[in-house]
């Protein structure tokens, strides 16, 4: 190492999320004590622009060349301090992390002094191993600026006709024959009484304009690339195309749960909403006394969820009693999931309207028999019988089966119940991990048609962050072959997860720098020590082990 | 399309509004963010923590609200309200008026020693009024921009013509008692109000006690009572003598869902009070809690299983239940009178703590903004939106978003403000592409293809 290193050390409290367990000014008092590290203070809150300006103002006093953060997560934290280095010219891959929360104050916080000293050995090895830190640039790519859109529901539609009205090509893809989705079965849209084929109108929109092309009856077949780059493979029957696009929208939406062998479901005299539908859409309703039951197949120990389909139930009861008001309507339910403004007083106005209303425990569910259901009603205690000759039961959506296939082809990652699963549940709602791929509506969560159309444009615009961008940035921390020692025997090539490693001419291994997310996998594989993953060098990694190997 | 000149105008600076400004500025679109407090984050800087994975919510937000800070598309306007705008749509003529700070945004280094030395103690808004800041203060500990400003109504040197220690104390000379409200003019685009809610003041419902209990608290005061940086630096003291509260009671749908007040759910309570009581056993294992519920709403990604582990995990009872009146006994411990549902019955408990999760209710300066701007308001004074059309409002160019339109959690807040903010944009790209169709200009019609 030439030049002179100098450490500036940053220990955070997080409020009390580290200082109310760790013993932050004598860390600070400690990290002084260790070599090269020249300057050290603790912050509050060292993310905050007070906590920033002093690491600038510690660069600049202290003509500091190495930085490191002992706080929260890299995770949430890491891009804005290497920020904060580069703004003053120290190299972005000078900045090291210490988790001193997650790691230390969190998991042992009811051992403040051991979380301390644990924190003491994470800050000597993050010393260690920023003495060994080294200038990396980041590379830049041409992007694509088209866009795939996976899915022709309402969710499909309404981002792909905002990304074409705002100039660029979008690919529509539907493995249906017809655009719309689920809302081609569905009668009237609550709170409106819209009718769902008028919504569909956008279908006239899209299928005309002049930077859509429309592909239905068709599924993607292979996905390869990276953000800006994605090369696209869509098969319909044994016809195959193949396109580039920079970005990648999931709108695949979700199906209704069938259920079978529930409250004497048949088709028949026990149906789903889904099918009331239908039955209301073609005026052929034949019932004097309607039972609704929610909750069918879901907040159960299989599907523990809730899929928000009181306001389904709401709807259809107000329409049969638009109908002819006649009819008896019950809706047995569990808790009546009528948030916000218009739905709770869609809710008000159908108890006004007439619709009984019975809670029931799921300790003491209703039972479907010949002439009606019976329930215990905790209101007045005891059990009472409601006349039925239609019973509809409420059912969840649930992930189409083969919403898997499109998860390991994106490589993007569902949760337990097989719905996508974003990349921050609170502040990334329709982003994935994986850069320059989002999600939309009901793929997602079960989503009303307004929810499904506001995270449509949400993720047209987390799509347009890229693709109004000539150029993307690419991380600088990844494998490096030196072709002097590589002996081509392909077992990088074999392990990479992101097809990031190709072969040359000669055979040799080569690195698509794009591609490569630098996770080191073939780094430690490469019998031949022929693979460096920049940022995570064997001489950066081992120093942090000794020196905890030597003073312990 | 890149670098496009026509800006965008976002109306508050709470989540919503940042996340549009950071979307809208990253796509290369002018972003000129208004906001009517010292400092950018709203209500979710006022928050300890956020349900469903009880993230620190300064800490997930904090890093947004320097990249608003540091972007070079956006233009914070702090201090500041929307005073008219003319014009139509692709061309608006916006007049901001810009409160006069008294201290020089880039003279203020935040040390502090202002606010040592300044002897007028008022209640501070942003911990509910639960401790005094100064005069002269930081709006919050992590604001943003991070410079401290003058109350005016308060400051003894602007209303009296003494004492000025801030002036004195100041290394920076940042101090400027001269400084006088601004009001510009801005050519705007497309424009995004996101104005967010208010709390409801649950005074007027004198049956719960609140404000002559002392230990029945609202939610936010409890969520300022757990968080760090807040009046009792974490830990939870209830008011009357201090001592942690082993036996909390949450009251839901206050103010909400009662026609008398406000007839509509505020949406997100039931999943608030859960990550409260989650909390507060997090900080003391022993605390028992209760919360007093009409239906449990819980719909929303991963919430179900919030719920049941709340009840599994962290000792929360939830009690399906009308609660009638609290009273206080001679201790100062609050007595829940309720009907159990479950069997009818009525039934009392007495708690060492009442938390009254209050309703979301319209910002009270929204009606008068939407005079203003000449936008709908629904029956409730939130924001109106067209059926499938949530995030248009009655206005060709004016978008919203988030709890301006009605009560909604934050991931739903986010998601709509990307969703305004693809709006926005597409605004932008027609009336440029109409200005570009009226002006040919060799070379410019290649947009967005290879």
């Amino acid at each position: 190492m030439s030049e002179d290193v100098r450490i500036g050390v940053f220990i955070c409290h997080c409020g009390s999320n580290i200082g109310g367990v760790i013993d932050c000014p004598g860390l600070t008092e400690y990290a002084r004590t260790l070599p090269n590290v020249v300057y050290a203070e603790d912050n509050l809150y060292t993310c905050s622009e007070t906590g920033l300006a002093q690491i600038k103002k510690g660069i600049d006093e202290y003509d500091l060349n190495r930085v490191i953060v002992a706080s929260c997560s890299p995770r949430t934290h890491e891009p804005l301090f290497r920020a904060t280095c580069q703004e003053k010219g120290v190299n972005p891959y000078l900045f090291h992390f210490v988790n001193i929360r997650d790691q230390c104050s969190w998991v042992h916080m009811n051992e403040p002094e051991k979380a301390t000293e644990k924190a003491k050995d994470l800050i000597r090895m993050g010393v260690a191993r920023a003495y060994h830190l080294e200038p990396l640039e980041k590379h830049s790519v041409d992007i694509v600026p088209k866009a795939l859109v996976i899915g022709g529901g309402i969710a499909g539609m309404t981002a792909t006709l905002n990304l074409a009205n705002r100039g660029f090509d979008v690919k529509l893809i539907e493995q249906k024959e017809i655009l719309g989705g689920l809302l081609n079965h569905l009668h009237k849209l609550y709170p409106s009484h819209e009718e769902a084929s008028k919504v569909l109108a956008i279908r006239d929109q899209v299928i005309g304009h002049k930077n859509i092309s429309v592909h239905t009856s068709t599924i993607v077949k292979d996905v390869e690339g990276y953000v800006g780059n994605y090369k696209i493979t869509i098969a319909n029957g044994a016809e195959s195309e193949q396109f580039a696009v920079g970005v990648i929208i999931v709108a695949t939406g979700a199906t209704i749960f069938e259920p079978t062998g529930l409250y004497g479901y048949d088709g028949k005299k026990v149906i789903t909403q889904f099918q009331l539908e239908r039955i209301l859409k073609e005026k052929s309703l034949a019932a004097n006394n309607v039972v609704m039951i929610q909750c069918v197949g879901a907040r159960n120990e299989e599907r523990p969820y809730c899929s928000n389909g009181c306001m389904t139930a709401l709807k259809n009861a107000k329409l049969i009693r638009e109908i002819n008001s006649n009819t008896q309507v019950s809706i047995v339910y569990r808790d009546m999931q009528t948030p916000g403004t218009e739905n709770e007083k869609y809710y008000r106005d159908a108890r006004e309207k007439g619709i009984f209303f019975v809670r029931f425990d799921p300790e003491k569910p209703p039972v479907v028999e010949e002439s009606g259901i019976r329930v215990f009603n905790e209101f007045i205690q005891s059990e009472i019988e409601i006349p039925s000759d239609l019973t509809v039961l409420c059912t969840p959506l649930v992930p189409y089966a083969n919403s898997k296939d499109l998860a390991q082809l994106l490589k993007v990652p569902q949760d337990e119940h097989g719905f996508f699963l974003e990349a921050h549940v609170k502040l990334r709602p329709v982003d994935f991990a994986t850069d320059g791929i989002y999600v939309c509506g009901c793929a997602h969560w079960p989503a009303d048609v307004n929810e499904t159309i506001a995270q449509a444009y949400a993720a047209a615009s987390r799509a347009s962050t890229i693709l109004m961008n000539r150029t993307l940035e690419v991380e600088g921390s990844i494998a490096n072959v030196d072709e002097d020692l590589c002996v081509g025997c392909g077992i990088c090539i074999k392990l990479c997860p992101y097809d990031a490693i190709t072969r040359t001419e000669e055979g040799l291994a080569h690195v698509r720098e794009v591609v490569c997310k630098g996770c080191g996998l073939c780094g430690a594989s490469c019998p031949e020590r022929a693979i460096t993953v920049l940022h995570f060098t064997d001489d950066q990694i081992l120093s942090q082990i000794g020196i905890l190997l030597e003073d312990n | 399309m890149n670098k496009n000149d026509n800006a965008v105008l976002i109306i508050g600076g709470g989540i919503a509004g940042i996340q549009a400004s950071l979307d809208l500025a990253e796509m290369g679109i002018k972003v000129h963010l208004v906001e009517k407090d010292p400092c950018i984050g709203g209500r979710m800087a006022q928050l300890d923590k956020t349900f469903p994975t009880n993230d620190c919510a300064i800490c997930i937000l904090a890093p947004k609200l320097a990249d608003c800070a540091r972007h070079p598309n956006i233009t914070l306007h702090t201090l500041s309200e929307v005073t008219n705008i003319t014009g139509d749509v692709g061309n608006f003529e916006v007049t901001i008026l810009k409160h006069a700070r008294f201290v020089k945004e880039d003279e203020c280094i935040n040390c502090g020693e202002c606010i040592a030395k300044c002897p007028k103690k008022v209640l501070d808004t942003f911990d509910m009024k639960l401790r005094n800041r100064k005069a002269i203060y930081l709006h919050y500990l992590q604001g943003v921009p991070s410079v401290m400003a003058i109350d005016k109504e308060n400051c003894i040197y602007l209303t009296k013509g003494k004492c000025g220690m801030c002036q004195k104390v100041c290394p920076k000379g940042a101090i400027n008692f001269e400084d006088t409200d601004k009001e510009f003019m801005l050519n705007i685009g497309a424009i995004i109000v996101a104005t967010g809610y208010d709390p409801y003041d649950p005074s007027p419902l004198t049956q719960l006690g609140y404000g002559m209990i002392q230990n029945v608290v609202t939610s936010l005061e409890f969520e300022r009572l757990l968080c760090a940086s807040g009046p009792t630096k974490g830990h939870v003291e209830r008011p009357s003598d201090e001592n942690p509260p082993h036996k909390i009671a949450f009251i839901q749908c206050i103010g909400s869902r009662d026609i008398k007040n406000n007839p509509f759910c505020s949406s997100i309570c039931c999943m608030y009070t859960t990550k409260e009581a989650m909390l507060a056993y997090e900080h003391d294992s022993s605390v028992k809690s209760y919360v007093f519920y009409i239906d449990m709403r819980a719909a929303g990604k991963g919430f179900r299983k919030y719920i049941t582990r709340g009840n599994r995990e962290y000792n929360i009872s939830y009690i399906k239940s009308m609660v009638t009146e609290i009273e206080e006994d001679e201790e100062g411990n609050p007595v829940v009178f309720y009907e159990d549902m479950a069997t009818g019955e009525l039934k009392s408990m007495q708690v060492d703590l009442v938390v009254l999760a209050t309703s979301l209710i319209p910002g009270k300066d929204s009606s008068e903004l939407a005079k203003v701007i000449n936008i709908e308001l629904d029956e409730y004074n939130f924001l109106k939106t067209a059926p499938f059309a949530p995030l248009d409002t009655s206005r060709p160019g004016i978008f919203t978003c988030g709890c301006a339109r009605g009560p909604m959690d934050i991931p739903n807040s986010v998601a709509e403000a990307s969703g305004a903010a693809a709006k926005a944009a597409e605004i932008l790209s027609i009336s440029e592409a109409a200005v570009r169709a009226a002006e040919p200009v060799p070379g410019s019609g290649a947009v967005a293809k290879d």
